[in-house]
């Protein structure tokens, strides 16, 4: 059965590309809506008329976002900015718009202390974090670690802005930094202990709440995003990675996501700790890391969830 | 292959037949990143600047 689907973005990165085709080889229509050309109403659910298109340069381009998304039987979220896709999220859900991400997992998952906190009230293991709102305390939270620790930013990906602290110079450098510098979300200090992992950590992709496909990202630098350049690897989920995964994606509310574990278990023990939820989650390297076939796993379960006999309430239907 | 110019340098810019409004390329002539905004026929303008927030 053909579905409906909206595609939210602001870049069509490879991913998406991925996601499109795949799409339209299955007759799927597919509507895509840029969000830098969208106006989002307040207030306007059920308000179906045509789009809104001023004739004046700063807004001729600006599209009406409840029209954009009437009639879609499901809107992905692929918004390539974390601020863009909290809010979109928020206002397909309020116009009745069965979105994925859910607007309450988006909104979990942009923010590191709370995501944290989701993991930590869900019992899954996550490394050891304090947060403080002044360097003095800050400063304190890094000492209590010891060195070497890890400041990061609350909101940020690809391995940006975050710090290993190897002593306390660096540490008050970075914090005053961050407090004279930053806008006012990096004055939220965000301090974890300081994982040794094996040179690598694991990237999870999660539909629903079932891990679908993994890998592992290595390289020499302590970080090891693939954005970064480190090397990619399919790896095979044993039990106790597959479960965590699982329950990763069930604190956060589920959805389509990346999660990331680190191994702390030494060899031959399998234990992780899970440092990162990602909700709009990329999978061009894992693509090329895995024998899955990632797209066409995603839209299986998209028709799956959102296709013939789905559930009516437009909310994807977490196994 | 669609081929336009490229705004920064006047470059021709060669684009996959599968190219989608929002995409990315790069031109080979001068490096710069450009964004389709518009498919049918090719509308290209340099690609914003990487943002704070950008990625997962």
């Amino acid at each position: 059965m053909s579905v409906e689907i909206g595609l939210l973005y602001s870049r069509i990165r490879r991913d998406d590309k991925l996601l499109l085709s795949e799409l339209r080889d299955r007759g799927h229509e597919v509507r895509k809506v840029d969000v830098r050309d969208t106006t989002f109403a307040v207030g306007a659910a059920g308000d179906t008329g045509e789009a809104t298109v001023d004739d004046t340069d700063d807004t001729e381009r600006a599209t009406d976002a409840v029209s954009a998304l009437a009639g879609c039987d499901v809107v992905l979220d692929r918004c390539l900015a974390t601020s863009r896709s909290v809010y979109t999220t928020r206002f397909a859900a309020a116009y009745d718009v069965p979105i994925v991400n859910d607007p309450e997992t988006a909104r979990v998952c942009a923010d590191k202390v709370e995501t944290s906190l989701a993991l930590a009230a869900a019992g899954v293991p996550t490394p050891e974090t304090r947060v403080a709102f002044d360097t003095e305390s800050a400063l304190a939270a890094v000492e209590s670690f010891g060195y070497p620790c890890v400041l990061k930013p609350v909101v940020g990906s690809w391995g940006r802005l975050l710090a290993k602290l190897e002593g306390r110079a660096a540490a008050e450098a970075v914090l005053e930094h961050k407090a004279t510098l930053g806008h006012y979300e990096h004055k939220v200090f965000y301090v974890q202990n300081f994982v040794e992992k094996p040179g690598r950590d694991l990237r999870v992709l999660v539909c629903g709440t079932e891990p679908v496909a993994a890998m592992s990202r290595s390289g020499d630098h302590w970080l090891t995003n693939a954005k970064r350049g480190a090397e990619t690897a399919a790896f095979e989920l044993d039990d106790r990675a597959a479960e965590l995964a699982t329950a990763a994606a069930e604190a956060v509310g589920g959805g389509l996501l990346g999660v990331d574990l680190m191994e702390v278990g030494g060899d031959g023990e399998s234990e992780y700790t899970v440092h990162e939820v990602n909700h709009t989650v990329e999978f061009e390297a894992l693509n090329d890391a895995v024998e899955t076939d990632v797209p066409a796993t995603v839209v299986d379960w998209l028709e799956t969830t959102h296709g013939a006999g789905a559930d009516d309430t437009g909310q994807v239907i977490v196994e | 292959m669609t081929e336009t110019d490229c705004v920064e340098c006047g470059g021709t810019v060669a684009l996959h037949d599968d190219y989608e409004a929002g995409e990315i390329v790069d031109c080979e002539t001068c490096g710069v990143e450009l964004e389709v905004l518009e498919a049918s026929p090719p509308v290209l303008d340099r690609a914003p600047e990487l943002e704070e927030d950008w990625g997962e």
